[in-house]
């Protein structure tokens, strides 16, 4: 009863590369129970997702089944809790995404386990380390039943590497599939060849100081000379300068990039939850007395119009564009 | 510390007036009763209740206990039992907690309810017939639409308080409500006094409440390194190729 099973996304008959940080983390809680890392790959017509999750886990548990082309926590969440069941794991991770959040806690319901969200640090084989209070305390918690689960902060924890050898790939029927009515209509994607905002190198943020969408134009044009993603923060979104989900914050996206860019941001601590991780951040607020001054590398006091012709040119000149 | 309402289960509270009133006219008339649960101290959750009650809710329910005896799997359960006597057409909550922030307990209600979830919730359709609702979720890289049929438990996101987010299809096309949650008015406030609180103490309910999860201590997140004012947008460029090399 010691090992661990990670709940596997996947796309195009491939894991996602938001999963390889939790698999890290069940690497590091195996670390201290002495187990195996396992998966486990849910959907229909799944190509070779099960043999792409096998490169990192030791054992990968398939479930195949028509019934379980769009993702439902009412279908899922049996589905997961069985096979949790049945392999007799200790520890059931996925990456704290939209999804990993919306089923594990239904999952923890259904084990009957305690579960802790946003894991950012392994300190034992039930002993973890979140943030809470917007980040502004990290918690130290411990799971008191015999299963605990867990939702893994992407970004920090390091992608997993391949192993040397591939693990096994086992399929298992999915039991009784009962969606409760549940119904997935439709899913309206936000058009975007930028990389996840989770994942992206570097990422350009705007606030309300942008005042209105159209100026998040030159925003735009910065981040795509970085090959980056864009963000915002909840006032811009809230305005309608931008969608929703390029919202980083504590209620938001949690990002850690290389490179951090904040535009017009005063930097409320909703806002500084998501992303003070970063590795470098720039700000550039007209405003001297702004917050985002206080976690900033680099701070340049100058309203955003004066300061981005020149930043996106000397970004050109410095990338030979 | 002043103790609020959090806020997003302000908003579920807001989202829940807007599902129960029919405004014609620019003005509201309630179908349906909003009841309010809360779970926490006497003293501070009472002031709490009351605001919500200010703003429209018809009554409330208090479940007396302190915080450290408390975890997403007691929370859980305590609504668990407060549905299963209320048997409401709807169970609202907020998506996560501002201090806790775990976003765990409404799933973890829906499962041991067996009842369909619809998390992260941005915008509600309900209909006349109150069999089922149309929910936008917000999800990584856009929006999902699901439907779930009723009874159901909705965990509520920040846009649910958009002025046209909710949609009960009985009051005027087209109707807008004011951004955010509605501010109490005097009227409000003073009927609120009158309104019922029904107080329960934790360990009268029945349930377990045995942690699950134990927070053993808290500390302050690492502080970053002091960072520096830059003069001139070239200064900056300087600086993060040749100090940062990020460029």
């Amino acid at each position: 009863m010691s090992n661990v099973l990670i709940f596997c996304e996947h796309k195009d008959g491939a894991i996602k590369t938001s999963t390889l940080p939790a698999i890290t983390f069940g690497r590091e809680v195996a670390k201290h129970t002495g187990g195996e890392v396992y998966g486990v790959v849910v959907g229909s017509g799944l190509g070779d997702a099960g043999a792409d999750a096998a490169r990192y886990l030791s054992k990968v548990v398939v479930v195949e089944n028509d019934g379980l082309g769009n993702y439902l926590a009412e279908t899922y969440a049996p589905v997961l809790a069985k096979v949790a069941a049945d392999l007799g794991v200790s520890t059931v991770a996925a990456t704290a995404t939209n999804l990993g959040k919306d089923l594990l806690p239904r999952a923890a319901a259904l084990l009957e386990a305690g579960m802790v969200s946003d894991v950012i640090e392994v300190t034992g084989g039930k002993a973890f380390v979140r943030p809470t209070n917007a980040g502004n305390a990290l918690g130290s918690v411990e799971v008191l039943t015999d299963v605990a689960l867990a939702t893994v902060r992407q970004t920090e924890f390091d992608p997993a590497a391949p192993l040397d050898a591939a693990g096994a790939v086992e399929s298992a029927e999915a039991g009784d599939i009962d969606s409760l009515n549940a119904e997935f209509v439709q899913l309206n994607l936000s058009e975007s060849t930028r990389p996840d905002l989770s994942e992206a190198k570097v990422v350009v943020s705007g606030g309300r100081g942008m005042k209105n969408a159209e100026n998040f134009k030159v925003l735009e044009e910065l981040t795509d000379l970085f090959g980056g993603a864009l963000g915002a923060t909840r006032a811009a979104c809230d305005a309608g300068y931008v969608a929703n989900d390029l919202q980083v914050g504590q209620t938001g996206k949690v990002v850690a990039p290389d490179l951090y860019i904040a535009v017009g941001i005063s930097g409320a601590i909703q806002h500084l939850a998501g992303m003070k991780s970063s590795k470098v951040i720039v700000a550039i607020n007209k405003d001297e007395e702004a917050p985002i001054f206080q976690v900033a590398d680099f701070g340049l006091v100058s309203t955003w119009e004066n300061a981005m012709p020149d930043l996106i040119a000397g970004v050109k000149k410095a990338k030979g564009a | 510390m002043n103790w609020v309402v959090n806020p997003f289960d302000e908003y579920a509270v807001e989202a829940a007036l807007r599902m129960c009133e029919v405004v014609t006219g620019g003005k509201g008339k309630r179908f349906g009763e909003v009841v309010v649960l809360s779970i926490g101290p006497k003293k501070d959750a009472t002031k709490e209740i009351r605001s919500c009650l200010a703003m429209g809710a018809d009554r409330a329910i208090h479940v007396v206990a302190e915080d450290a005896a408390l975890d997403s799997f007691v929370v859980a359960n305590i609504v668990k039992k407060i549905y299963e006597e209320e048997q409401p057409d709807l169970l609202l909550m907020g998506k996560q907690t501002v201090d806790g922030d775990s976003n765990q307990a409404a799933q973890m209600v829906a499962g041991y309810l067996g009842l369909p979830q619809a998390c992260f919730a941005a915008t509600l359709e309900s209909f006349p017939d109150k069999k089922e609702l149309v929910v936008g979720r917000e999800v990584d890289g856009g929006m999902e639409v699901k439907k779930v049929q009723l009874p159901a438990v909705v965990s509520v996101d920040l846009r649910v308080v958009a002025p046209t987010a909710v949609k009960n299809n009985q009051s005027e096309e087209g109707y807008e409500y004011g951004d955010g949650p509605r501010y109490a008015s005097l009227k409000g406030i003073m009927k609120a006094k009158k309104k019922k609180i029904d107080v329960k103490e934790l360990g009268d309910l029945g349930v377990s409440t045995d942690l699950r999860v134990k927070h053993t201590t808290f500390a302050p997140p690492p502080e970053r390194g002091g960072g520096i004012i830059v003069k001139s947008v070239d200064e900056l460029l300087d600086k993060l190729q040749n100090e940062a090399k990020v460029l």
